[in-house]
């Protein structure tokens, strides 16, 4: 086959060839280095391509390969969030106060991703400190839609899905506190799994909000999103909430069978200011899964409307004391003007972080501060426990909940960037997911008129991945729009 | 307004920032854009609702504590803005 189409297999096409020896993981990795270069001056996806570090991967790979030790991510291509440790490597969060920090250690997933014969191509863009839904944030670069360079990939995990939707890596990593994984993964048209919160080591990730953070997938479709998660899972020492629960081979779970399955749809979800092409694709998506068997049932998560609120106090409050170890003292940024400590910390800080940055530790400190705990942190740890209650009852009725993943299609550049509030209401659909910690996959469901992506959002119970993974599967498998690819972005032009 | 300017600037220094005129003046107004949103928590009553602080119950994870292999000095100190004899070093504090 042509060297230049092997950017635009899966992972799994790709081991097939892999095993047959019919390509080298080098050749791979050469190509995807190429694809790069052609075209990141136009998507920006990422921040550091690692050429020296990939090229030696893919030949390690390959020896692995020689002698018979072959896995399913032996010699692929992947790109990882920025706010992952890689040894060596650059770990930024797209922020100044990170902007010179090389980690001494891999994060558990780099590890095993490496273990495995994974090629590490680079780190990719995200908003500072994952603090945003649309890589607008970014300390240094904005990342373009692969489908259309004039609109946002969807944050915070931006440069990740757009890396994978532009083919400039085979599958990826990004995390998710939010919906930093599923609502990029719907802009730019790709499948984007948040798995159950302690399904996977947090180790080396930098931390944003402990008891919402989680690392997932971003990949082409719903196969290769299993493979990814057969290595990343498991329990890790190093990580104290993560769970000793057994796992399986996330592949057994892809069954092109839904019948009798009930699908849970929140009348919740269906709210006035979402996109009518949203909707109608959504539910053009539900009745494509119920005419293969599946039931639908209306159910009610009646905390909905609080979800947003109770996120951005507790993430804010998580993050105020997460980021207070950005002093100047040990890594990453030291402001130049300092006469004694404190002024060393003021300056460090106020010149390290960015605006949404700074916003969000305002915001966690005075929700903590003396005097303001019960009325805010407390109360928001109460809510959520309503909003985790109301999917233990919607799970008596149905088996997997479906909606929308974000309300609007990707926005425009510079369309929301004046108006925090508004930024965060994009991860309206997103957010109680990760506030009761299960797990939930975006997989694409149609396209709007002007040719944006649209993702449907299948929601499980806690470690019920399978579930969700084998209703993605049977809707891909019945579908066609995870096969659909965005024109060249060189015959793009960002300035229409 | 839930929160004025002088709030502000006492927040930014719990938070050991240093605000400009124009921030301050812009996160006054947004902070309390989105206070006012977060105001709707009210509407529930949660008084006999405990709070969730983790969502998968979990007890204590507890581990032998045994001496392992660790990180040199000198790779410790590696991504240090300054350093000086094996430690790292900092503007004077008194």
């Amino acid at each position: 086959m042509e060297v230049e189409a092997l950017y635009h297999l899966t992972i799994h096409e790709l081991h097939e060839r892999l095993r047959r020896r019919e390509v080298s993981s080098q050749e791979i990795t050469a190509c995807l280095l190429d694809r790069i270069r052609e075209v990141d001056p136009h998507i920006k996806a990422y921040l550091t391509v690692a050429q020296l570090e990939a090229m030696s991967g893919g030949q390690e790979a390959d020896c692995r390969i020689a002698a018979g030790r072959i896995s399913p991510l032996t010699g692929i291509p992947l790109a990882i969030k920025d706010n992952m440790c890689t040894q060596g490597i650059k770990t930024t969060c797209a922020s100044k106060i990170l902007e010179n920090f090389v980690p001494p250690y891999d994060a558990t997933v780099i590890r095993r991703l490496k273990e495995e014969g994974g090629v590490i191509l680079g780190k990719v863009n995200m908003d500072e400190f994952a603090m945003g839904s649309s890589t607008e944030n970014s300390r240094f670069t904005v990342t373009c839609n692969p489908w259309h360079l004039d609109t946002i990939p969807g944050g915070s995990s931006g440069g990740s899905a757009a890396a994978v939707a532009a083919d400039e890596c085979i599958a990826s990593l990004g995390s998710d506190t939010g919906g930093s994984i599923r609502q990029p993964a719907a802009c730019c048209g790709v499948v984007g799994m948040k798995p159950t919160y302690g399904r996977v080591s947090r180790y080396g990730l930098v931390a944003f909000a402990s008891s919402l953070d989680q690392i997932g997938p971003i990949t082409k479709d719903v196969e290769d999103c299993a493979i990814v998660l057969n290595t990343i899972t498991g329990h890790d020492p190093l990580d104290s909430t993560s769970v000793n629960f057994p796992t399986d081979d996330y592949r057994k779970a892809l069954v092109n069978d839904v019948k009798g399955w009930v699908l849970g749809v929140p009348k919740e979800f269906f709210i006035e200011g979402m996109d009518p092409v949203v909707e109608e694709k959504v539910w053009d998506g539900i009745r494509v899964l119920e005419n293969l068997g599946a039931v639908v049932k209306e159910i009610s998560l009646p905390h909905t409307g609080y979800a947003v609120a109770t996120y951005y106090i507790i993430c804010t409050a998580e993050a105020s004391s997460n980021l207070a170890r950005y002093d100047g003292v040990k890594y990453g940024f030291r402001t130049s003007e300092t006469s004694d400590l404190m002024e060393m910390y003021l300056k460090t800080r106020s010149q390290g972080f960015g605006a949404e940055v700074k916003r969000r530790i305002m915001l966690g400190t005075y929700v903590l501060s003396s005097g303001y705990y019960d009325a805010y942190y407390r109360k928001a740890s109460q809510v959520r426990t309503c909003i985790k209650g109301d999917f233990e009852d919607a799970f008596q009725e149905c088996d997997v909940i479906i909606t929308p993943t974000s309300p609007t299609p990707a926005f425009r550049i510079g369309e929301k960037v004046q108006d925090p509030l508004q930024m965060y209401l994009s991860d309206i659909f997103t957010i109680s997911v990760n506030l009761a910690g299960v797990p939930a996959i975006a997989i694409p469901c149609g396209f709007s008129s002007e040719g944006l992506p649209i993702g449907l959002q299948i929601i499980g119970r806690h470690f019920e991945e399978e579930k969700i993974l084998c209703v993605a599967y049977t809707f891909e498998q019945n579908t066609d729009y995870h096969k659909r690819k965005p024109s060249s972005p060189t015959s793009q032009s960002s300035t229409s | 307004m839930k929160i004025e300017i002088g709030e502000v600037e006492h927040v930014a220094r719990l938070a050991r920032l240093t605000l400009s005129k124009e921030e301050k003046e812009l996160f006054t107004i947004q902070l309390n854009a989105i206070l006012d949103y977060i105001e709707k928590l009210n509407e529930l009553n949660t008084t006999a609702v405990a709070p969730t602080f983790h969502v998968v119950s979990h007890r204590n994870t507890m581990r032998d504590d045994e001496v392992k292999e660790s990180y040199s000095q000198e790779t410790s100190l590696e991504n240090a803005p300054d350093k000086s004899k094996g430690c790292f070093r900092v503007p004077k504090i008194i």
